[in-house]
């Protein structure tokens, strides 16, 4: 049977993670820097070496599998009609693929739009708008300006099935490589991101990983089948599923902070608890996965403290233990500057703590759902926008601050429901548990083959 | 085929009529975008954008509909809808009011067609049909 090895190059370190398919047991998990200016397969080999040394009876490899998020992983630009319909519509789907979306722009496209698009280095541009029969102007007219535009970047239309065949003919002659796909709303407020989803993982196995000198990989690894994004969320949705016969944990919610950003996922319908309550808008993915830009330990530790006053960085340090007399801006600048840097003495620790809660509580902000009252004539009714997800059952918290930290599941306490956030749909009475291993990503690539085993560890890793 | 967004605007959570609406409009071939209950101006009108609708028919029948419907033709401009059509119906005023006065008030702020307490949706689709070939 072997080793199954599972590969993931990530923008400072290349992980990988060995799985004995005979015993169904982890083996170990190893890193290395991440070499992608020079060649990407020096990295892969310093850690296997490390990982050989320390597990000299290794069974012999059999099987590789890779995702990666090096080189700034998968960035997209989604255009839509409405901004909370299509538009939307066109960023979950890039979010659900493990993409980071820089760019959403609603509306007919502007100059200054366009000249954005130009200068953000993005990867793919995801095209929607309309409802199938609807308004198919809008997205006929955005397709004209990329093309006009020329930036030399896939295009994937995904919008009003009655637009498809004009923007066939646009774009049929001329150099720009584009992909017809399902609508991602085909009806009002209707989700549909499946078949956007797959290419967007096609264009980025073919080509992306090439462009960015990680394609080299391939001859060592085998296939980089996915972006390690939506390895992790694969992993979150085998857990909560389960498979076949083997029961799941149910609703869940993934947090993962990393140095960039931080990514929440969470798995469940999310739908209204009660009778009285309204869902609004858009139809909300049951795996769904955000990521916030501007929550991050260290190269987005600058972004994060712009967004909070130090009264506000106060409530968040454990002041118990230090006081803090740190100037907030000047701290942030040398995480900012150091990205591979790990506190050392009890003051960095625990503003790096803040940071984490930060990142926690804010993230989780943006991703679970609200309710808002409305006074009617026959009672209070409740608009809910979002998931409802006051009912998860487990929070799990992945990422290098939550893995090293003594108090993680302290920090993770801060994505329950808060006295000052009442209107949230944050989770009321989770379980918390931590991926002290760092698996998350390398079982949801063990699952593309083994489903069974990755859950299995899953359950047993996550702790 | 013409695509109708329906739905009832406002704080009001009348639901049965809304139904019907949706049924009759079927009926006559329309594509109907049901947005259903507790609707704002906003809800209505991306959901025009979106499905490229002909006509909106905006239902009330708490009272209310009179604040509810206030610049909804100036929303509707603004948002690029100018030529679209609009529909009011119900119980849309406060108390009992010479239905000639409310009709004239809801035209003057922009909508094509007004319909008292009790119409019959058949009419309203034989207007809609109408207005639609002018």
């Amino acid at each position: 049977m072997g080793t199954h090895l599972l590969v993931d190059f990530g923008s400072t370190y290349t992980k990988l993670t060995a799985v004995d398919l005979e015993k169904e047991t982890l083996i170990g998990v190893s890193k290395a820097m991440t070499t992608v200016n020079t060649d990407v397969i020096e990295g892969f080999d310093h850690a296997l070496e490390k990982l050989k040394s320390a597990h000299a009876d290794m069974p012999e490899i059999m099987q590789i599998s890779a995702c990666s998020s090096a080189a700034g992983g998968l960035k997209m630009a989604a255009i839509g009609l409405v901004e909370e319909l299509t538009a939307e519509a066109a960023k979950r789907a890039c979010l659900g693929a493990g993409a980071l979306v820089n760019d959403v722009f609603s509306h007919h496209l502007s100059k200054k739009e366009i000249k954005t698009l130009k200068n953000s280095d993005i990867d793919i541009i995801l095209l929607a708008g309309g409802t199938d029969g609807g308004n198919s102007e809008c997205i006929i007219h955005n397709a004209k300006k990329l093309k006009e535009a020329n930036l030399g970047v896939p295009i994937i239309v995904a919008g009003n099935k009655e637009a498809a065949d004009t923007i066939d003919d646009l774009y049929h002659a001329s150099n720009i490589e584009y992909y017809s796909v399902d609508n991602v709303m085909p009806k009002l407020k209707k989700l549909n991101v499946d078949d956007a989803k797959h290419i967007i993982r096609k264009i980025f196995i073919d080509k992306i990983i090439e462009g960015k000198g990680i394609k080299k990989a391939e001859q060592k690894t085998g296939e980089i089948i996915m972006p390690t994004p939506e390895a992790v969320l694969q992993a979150s949705e085998l857990l909560a599923k389960g498979f076949e016969d083997v029961e799941g944990f149910g609703d869940l919610m993934v947090i993962d902070i990393g140095g960039a950003t931080t990514d929440v996922h969470t798995i469940g319908e999310g739908t209204p608890k009660r009778t009285e309550v309204i869902l609004k808008g858009l139809q909300e993915p049951f795996a769904k996965r955000t990521v916030e830009g501007d929550l991050g330990m260290r190269y987005s530790a600058n972004a994060l403290v712009s967004i909070v006053s130090p009264f506000e960085f106060k409530q968040y340090y454990n002041t118990e233990k230090n006081i803090f007399n740190d100037n907030l801006k000047e701290h942030a600048q040398r995480l900012h500057d150091h990205v591979d840097y790990l506190p050392n003495c009890s003051e960095d620790e625990a503003f790096d703590e803040a940071l984490a809660r930060i990142c926690t509580d804010f993230s989780v902000s943006r991703h679970v759902g609200s309710v808002e009252v409305v006074y009617t004539p026959l009672g209070n009714m409740y608009y809910q926008t979002g998931k409802d997800l006051t009912d998860v059952q487990y929070v799990i918290g992945t990422g290098g601050v939550l893995i090293n930290h003594p108090d993680a599941k302290g920090i993770l306490k801060e994505v329950e429901q808060k006295s000052n956030k009442k209107l949230e749909l944050r989770p009321k009475h989770s379980q918390f548990l931590i991926d002290y291993e760092y698996i998350m990503s390398a079982m949801g690539l063990l699952a593309q083959k083994n489903p069974r085993l990755a859950l299995k560890l899953l359950k047993r890793h996550l702790t | 085929m013409h695509t109708v967004v329906i739905g009832v605007i406002g704080a009001d959570v009348h639901a049965v009529g809304n139904k019907i609406i949706e049924y009759v409009l079927r009926e006559h071939n329309f594509n109907v975008v049901n947005i259903g209950v507790l609707s704002s101006q906003e809800d209505f009108i991306n959901a025009a954008i979106e499905t490229d609708a002909d006509a909106m028919f905006v239902s009330s029948l708490y009272g209310h509909g009179e604040m509810d419907c206030k610049y909804m033709r100036e929303n509707c401009e603004e948002a690029g809808l100018g030529n679209i059509l609009l529909y009011v119906g119900g119980n849309i005023v406060v108390g009992k009011q010479d239905f000639k006065d409310v009709e004239q008030r809801f035209k003057k702020m922009g909508f094509n067609r007004v319909y008292p307490p009790g119409s019959d949706i058949e009419k309203a689709c034989e207007d809609l049909l109408g207005d639609l070939r002018r």
